[in-house]
């Protein structure tokens, strides 16, 4: 039998392993670990050889420790839980009044008129200057955590939505308008896909606004969630937890822009990347 | 000096503009832009409309399209005057004014949907129209992932979708390259040529004028007034065959000096001259 009878064939199973190996494989794979494991070994080394102010840092393997035990806990995942309950619905909120108002904004000169210099007041204070009102103000605390957690990216939502209306080619709208578009087919159709990169760009910046207002308010005002843990482990003097409450704040960050980064690539198909 | 092209005589007009001025700028800062602007576009016939940049094509284009207004003079379409945008005089963009958003069928149907056309029947002339324009297989493409000629083919059909009564081409052809811009040139021609379809079509490019045109609606520079109609009388179908022909050379020869005039008007005003306008005829 000659080697010409056997089937050359490949699967695609096997191709689409084959590819994932060579993905996972790949120079930028490669680099990002050892980047990684570097970072691990200069942290050992530097904690090691006693660096003056950093000599007082837990080990790397300290702080592996201290989060496998935590991990074991409840009030770990709770401490989570609590923390993206906060952000999904603080940040849903500002999306729902944000994106509107923003688009009325951008589209109506006199709503624009009558909101924007107020609204330009407001927006430069920082929102964790917020704080001290907002805890006066709600009746629990839990609400003025949300309150906070919703100022900081409402206000950036608000101005990247205007910005992005205002940015659509009038052309476009004149298209519309020959074709027949009526102001409701305006809106829909092209103010609302014309303003989506700015949209996701605006909730990109918005989700890491809404962490960091949302840790600065836990370890002052709450009673659980990642910055409370963390704020914690500060005051029991337990430094490996306090490494592993900033770690997991990193990371329940990382993750929340990757979710608002897959929904843009999932909204926006006629871009190729974003 | 021999004559080589007959003013228009008056006929019925599918589009009529009469007198129309347009200031730009207010009081101290005002304008003229169109200074009693007039002409006719017979139905059936493309018609094209040139002049030194700057001379307000762009702004007329707008008036006629309904998207701005006269300070005075009308203008009317089959006896009714325009008031504003409408499906009966569509405009081709100089840039691409495609739906990014849209994908190419999504932006043939636009006007169909937004008028409540039925399902089967948008579908049906969708299919028609995009086999037209040789983009049937390309109706699931973002325009972001088309080439500049068929993006031109895309936005033409979702133009003629509508059965507009005036078609308007506003430098459709600019920053195509040299081949891709002589096939849209054959394209439209023959399309227009099956269809009749009344076009309007501003141009920088006097061999594209020639070659396309029944009649040649020359502006002058600053303010923008009509300073002669062309009746070019080159036998249709056209083929690029004829832009050989000693009439050709004759019509080329006669508004080049007409253009080159306002032209050099307005390179002495300061601005700059359509240089493709007044290059080396072929």
């Amino acid at each position: 039998m000659s080697l010409n009878a056997l089937p050359l064939k490949i699967p695609d199973v096997t191709v689409r392993v084959l590819s994932y190996i060579r993905g996972a494989l790949s120079v930028k794979t490669l680099e990002g670990v050892a980047s990684v494991v570097a970072f691990v070994a200069l942290w050992q080394a530097a904690v090691f050889v006693q660096v003056p102010y950093i000599s007082n840092l837990p080990y790397p393997a300290d702080v592996w420790n201290s989060f496998a035990e935590a991990a074991r806990t409840e009030n770990y995942w709770i401490s989570w839980a609590a923390s993206l309950k906060r952000i999904f619905v603080s940040f849903l909120v500002a999306q729902a009044l944000g994106i509107p108002l923003g688009l009325f904004m951008g589209m109506s000169r006199s709503f624009k008129q009558i909101l924007f210099p107020v609204f330009e007041i407001v927006r430069p204070i920082p929102p964790i200057a917020w704080i001290p009102l907002a805890i006066l103000f709600w009746p629990t605390e839990e609400l003025s955590i949300y309150a906070l957690t919703f100022i900081g990216p409402f206000f950036v939502i608000v101005l990247n939505v205007m910005q992005g209306v205002a940015s659509i080619d009038v052309s476009l709208k004149r298209a519309a308008l020959s074709l027949g578009a009526r102001r409701i087919d305006i809106f829909w159709k092209i103010m609302l896909p014309g303003a989506l990169p700015s949209i996701l760009t605006g909730m990109t910046v918005g989700i890491g606004v809404a962490w960091n207002v949302l840790i600065a308010a836990e370890m002052i005002a709450g009673h659980t969630g990642l910055g409370r843990m963390t704020w914690e482990a500060y005051t029991n003097g337990n430094i490996p937890l306090i490494i592993v409450g900033m770690a997991s704040i990193g990371l329940a960050g990382y993750l929340c822009s990757g979710v608002v980064r897959f929904i843009g690539q999932r909204c926006m198909p006629w871009k190729n990347r974003f | 000096m021999q004559r080589v092209g007959s003013k228009s005589a008056d006929q019925y007009r599918l589009l009529d503009v009469a007198g129309v001025t347009k200031y730009f700028g207010e009081d101290l800062e005002r304008q003229v832009c169109l200074e009693n602007c007039s002409f006719g576009i017979a139905p059936g016939k493309l018609s094209i409309l040139m002049g030194p940049s700057g001379c307000g094509k762009t702004t007329l284009i707008n008036l006629i399209a309904g998207y701005e207004f006269p300070d005075s003079g009308s203008i009317m379409l089959e006896g009714t005057s325009v008031s504003g945008p409408g499906s009966d005089r569509l405009v081709v963009f100089q840039e691409s004014a495609l739906f990014p958003w849209m994908t190419v069928y999504g932006n043939v149907v636009f006007g169909c949907k937004v008028k409540g056309l039925s399902q089967m029947e948008t579908t049906e002339r969708a299919k028609q129209i995009l086999s037209k324009v040789g983009l049937y297989e390309f109706r699931e493409r973002y325009p972001s992932q088309l080439s500049g000629g068929m993006q031109r083919r895309a936005e033409l059909a979702r133009a003629l979708i509508n059965d507009p009564k005036l078609m308007i081409l506003d430098e459709p052809f600019r920053g195509l390259d040299a081949m891709t811009k002589e096939l849209m040139q054959e394209f439209y021609l023959k399309l227009f040529e099956e269809t009749t379809l009344t076009t309007l079509f501003v141009t920088h490019d006097l061999e594209e004028a020639i070659f396309m045109a029944d009649s040649l609606v020359l502006l002058t520079h600053k303010p923008g007034r009509v300073k002669e109609i062309l009746d070019i009388d080159l036998p249709r179908p056209r083929h690029f065959s004829m832009m050989a022909s000693k009439q050709y050379f004759d019509l080329y020869g006669y508004a080049m000096g007409l253009l080159a005039e306002e032209s050099r008007r307005a390179f002495d005003a300061g601005s700059l001259p359509a240089l493709d306008a007044i290059s080396d005829p072929i």
